[in-house]
C-alpha cells in the first residue's frame, strides 16, 4: 500500500441473483453472480450512489487495496476516494465486474449449471445492453432507484450511454469519457486481430482450454501487446522509450533488443496470467456490437432523444483509438436532440490510456462536475 | 429586465437586455459562461456556450451551463442549420482568422446574431495614431501591436459594409464607452460596438 489518501483496504463481495436473465442474443442465464466493490456510504434516501463501469479488461476493483502488500491500488484510485474528484466522503461508489468477465462475476470460467463444467466457449455472448440490464438488477438489489451518476471510460463510457438510453429515469448524470457512440471500422479491425491471435493459439482448444489444463498464453500475449500499442500514443511512447536499447550494439536476432519490446512483452505476459481468453473474446465482441443507433435505423439523434440524464463528455487529444472526433459525434447528436451536455477536449500525450492517468485539468473537470451533482442533491 | 441580484458585466448586460425570453441561444466564446448562466436563470433561455480555453471551460462548467470546448475557427459543425434563435459573438470577431466564414456560419445556424467588438474608430484610438503616431492601447484594446490576439480591427463603418456584403440586416446597433451607453456620434465616441443582425 502506498498512497495515504487512498480509500485504504477494501473487500469485494459477490452477489447471487437467483432469477433468469435473458440476454440480447436470446440465451438465458438461469442465475448469475456479480462481483462488486463499494466505497463510501449510501445515504438515507439512497440518492448519492455512483456506478463506475469498467473498460475492456477492467473489473470491480476501482479504488483502494485488497491487502497491505498490494503494490497497486484499484484501477481508478486517482479518481475515486476520500477528497478525490469522485469524493467517497459524499458519494457511495459501486464498482462491478461485468457478466462474462473473469474476476468473480459469472463468466466463461464459471460452472455451467447444465453441464457441471466450466462454461468455456459455451458462455453466451453478452452485450452492453445485457450489462445495463444486469446492473439495473444490481441497483434494485442495493435499493437504488436512481443513480446520482454513472461513469466510465472507453467501453465503460458506452455502458453509461446505454444506461442513459435504456433506463432514462434511473440516472441523473452520465459521464462518458474517451468513448464513442460505436466503434470505427479500424477499431473493429484491431479487435479482430486480437481475437485471431487468441483463436489461432494451439492451446486455445476451441475455447475449452480449461478442461485441457492449458492457457492460450501466446494468443493473449499478442492480443494485449497489439492492444497496448493502440492505447498509447506515438508521442508518449516515443518519449518513454525512444530507440533505447538493452545493449549498445545490434544483436541481429529476435530477442529483446529495444526497451519498448521488453515493455510490451512484460505487459503481454502479465496480462496472459491474469485474464481469461474467452472473456477477452467476449469483451471485444461487446465493443464491436455496441451501436445504440442501430435500433433507430442508424439515427443517433433519435437514439439519444429519450435521454433524461445530463451528460458529461471528455476526450483526449492524442487518443487515436477513441479520438476526440468520436466524442464529438455523440456531442453533435446530443446537441441536435437539445440535451444538456458539457464537453471538455483535454490535451494529453497518453493516448487512450489518458482517461486512467492523473491530469490536472481532467481531474478538475470531474471534481467540478461531481461538486455540482453534490450541490444539486444537497449532499 | 435583469432581475439577477448580482449585476452582469456592463457589456454583457446590454446583450442580455437584447435577448428575448425563452430563446435558444448559442454563445460563441462564452468565457466563464456569465451571460449564458444569467439567460438560463432569468430569461428561461436554453443554450450552449462554445469556448476554446480550458480554464474558461472549467469556470463555465462550474456555473453548470452547457459548455462545449471547441475552436470557432473550425466552424460551427456541431450545429444544424437554423437550430438557434440567437447567436452571440462577444468581443471575439476581431481575433478570428476567418471573419467572413464565422459570419456565414452564424447566419446558417441562427435566425439572428449579436456581434460585439472594440471600435477602432473610437476617438482615443484615433488620437493615439494621429497625434502620437503609435498603435492604440486602451481599456478595450489592452495589447501592444506585436502581442495582440486581435488581428482584424474595424470601425462601425467597416462593420456596416461587411454586413451589407454578407446580406446581414442591421436590426439594432449600440455603442458603449466604459460602462455607459453613448448615443451621439457612435463611431467616434463608442469604444465598444454592439450589433444585432439578421
Amino acid at each position: 500500500m502506498k498512497e495515504i489518501d487512498s480509500i485504504g483496504l477494501v473487500t469485494p463481495q459477490k452477489l447471487f441473483f437467483d432469477c433468469p436473465l435473458t440476454l440480447q442474443n436470446g440465451s438465458v442465464l438461469p442465475h448469475f453472480e456479480l462481483m462488486i466493490e463499494t466505497y463510501g456510504c449510501l445515504n438515507a434516501d439512497k440518492s448519492n450512489a455512483v456506478l463506475i463501469c469498467h473498460a475492456l479488461s477492467g473489473n470491480h476493483h476501482v479504488a483502494g487495496y485488497h491487502n497491505r502488500d498490494d503494490k497497486h491500488p484499484g484501477w481508478w484510485d486517482n479518481m475515486v476516494g476520500p477528497g478525490k474528484p469522485v469524493d467517497t466522503n459524499r458519494f457511495f461508489v459501486v464498482g462491478l465486474n461485468n457478466l462474462g468477465g473473469c474476476h468473480g462475476s459469472t463468466g466463461p470460467l464459471s460452472i455451467n449449471p447444465t453441464t457441471g463444467q466450466a462454461y468455456g466457449a459455451e458462455f453466451p455472448m453478452v452485450t452492453v445492453k445485457d450489462w445495463v440490464k444486469s446492473q439495473a438488477m444490481l441497483a434494485d438489489r442495493l435499493g437504488i432507484q436512481q443513480w446520482a451518476a454513472i461513469m466510465g471510460g472507453s467501453l465503460g463510457g458506452m455502458q453509461a450511454l446505454q444506461w442513459a438510453i435504456d433506463e432514462p429515469k434511473r440516472l441523473r448524470h452520465a459521464l462518458i469519457i474517451a468513448s464513442a457512440p460505436r466503434l470505427s471500422t479500424q477499431n473493429i479491425a484491431f479487435n479482430d486481430v486480437a481475437r485471431q491471435a487468441i483463436l489461432t493459439d494451439p492451446d486455445f482448444c476451441q475455447g475449452h482450454y480449461v478442461q485441457q489444463q492449458k492457457i492460450p498464453r501466446r494468443g493473449l500475449r499478442i492480443a494485449r501487446m497489439m492492444g497496448h500499442i493502440t492505447y498509447l500514443a506515438e508521442d508518449g511512447l516515443g518519449k518513454k522509450f525512444g530507440r533505447q536499447m538493452r545493449q549498445p550494439n545490434y544483436q541481429y536476432d529476435y530477442n529483446v533488443e529495444f526497451e519498448v519490446e521488453s515493455y510490451l512483452r512484460y505487459q503481454g505476459d502479465k496480462f496472459a496470467e491474469m485474464f481469461d481468453a474467452n472473456s477477452y473474446l467476449l469483451m471485444t465482441k461487446a465493443l464491436d456490437y455496441f451501436d445504440p443507433a442501430k435500433d433507430f435505423d442508424g439515427d443517433l439523434v433519435a437514439a439519444v432523444s429519450t435521454i433524461q440524464a445530463k451528460i458529461f463528455l471528455a476526450s483526449f487529444s492524442s487518443d487515436w483509438r477513441f479520438s476526440p472526433r468520436r466524442s464529438q459525434e455523440l456531442l453533435d447528436a446530443l446537441v441536435a436532440a437539445n440535451k444538456p451536455v458539457q464537453y471538455i477536449a483535454l490535451n494529453s500525450v497518453h493516448g487512450h490510456d489518458a482517461f486512467l492517468m492523473e491530469d490536472k485539468d481532467y481531474q478538475a473537470a470531474i471534481r467540478i462536475y461531481f461538486n455540482n451533482i453534490a450541490s444539486e442533491l444537497t449532499l | 429586465m435583469n432581475t439577477s441580484t448580482t449585476p452582469l458585466r456592463g457589456d454583457l448586460q446590454l446583450i442580455f437586455d437584447w435577448i428575448t425570453p425563452n430563446s435558444r441561444v448559442l454563445d460563441l466564446g462564452c468565457g466563464d459562461g456569465e451571460l449564458l448562466a444569467a439567460l438560463v436563470k432569468h430569461k428561461n433561455c436554453q443554450g450552449y456556450g462554445l469556448e476554446i480555453a480550458t480554464d474558461y471551460v472549467l469556470a463555465a462548467m462550474q456555473r453548470g451551463i452547457n459548455v462545449i470546448q471547441a475552436d470557432l475557427e473550425a466552424g460551427l459543425q456541431h450545429f444544424n442549420d437554423n437550430s438557434f434563435d440567437i447567436i452571440v459573438l462577444s468581443q471575439t470577431i476581431q481575433s478570428m482568422q476567418n471573419t467572413e466564414k464565422i459570419l456565414r456560419e452564424m447566419k446558417r445556424v441562427a435566425r439572428e446574431a449579436i456581434v460585439t467588438f472594440p471600435n477602432f474608430g473610437y476617438w482615443r484610438n484615433r488620437l493615439q495614431i494621429a497625434l502620437r503616431g503609435h498603435m492604440p492601447v486602451s481599456e478595450r484594446m489592452p495589447y501592444q501591436w506585436y502581442n495582440t490576439p486581435n488581428i482584424h480591427w474595424c470601425t462601425l463603418q467597416d462593420f456596416d459594409k461587411l454586413c451589407a456584403k454578407n446580406h446581414l440586416n442591421v436590426l439594432q446597433r449600440a455603442v458603449m464607452s466604459g460602462n455607459k451607453r453613448i448615443s451621439l456620434w457612435p463611431n467616434l465616441l463608442g469604444s465598444l460596438a454592439f450589433y444585432r443582425v439578421g
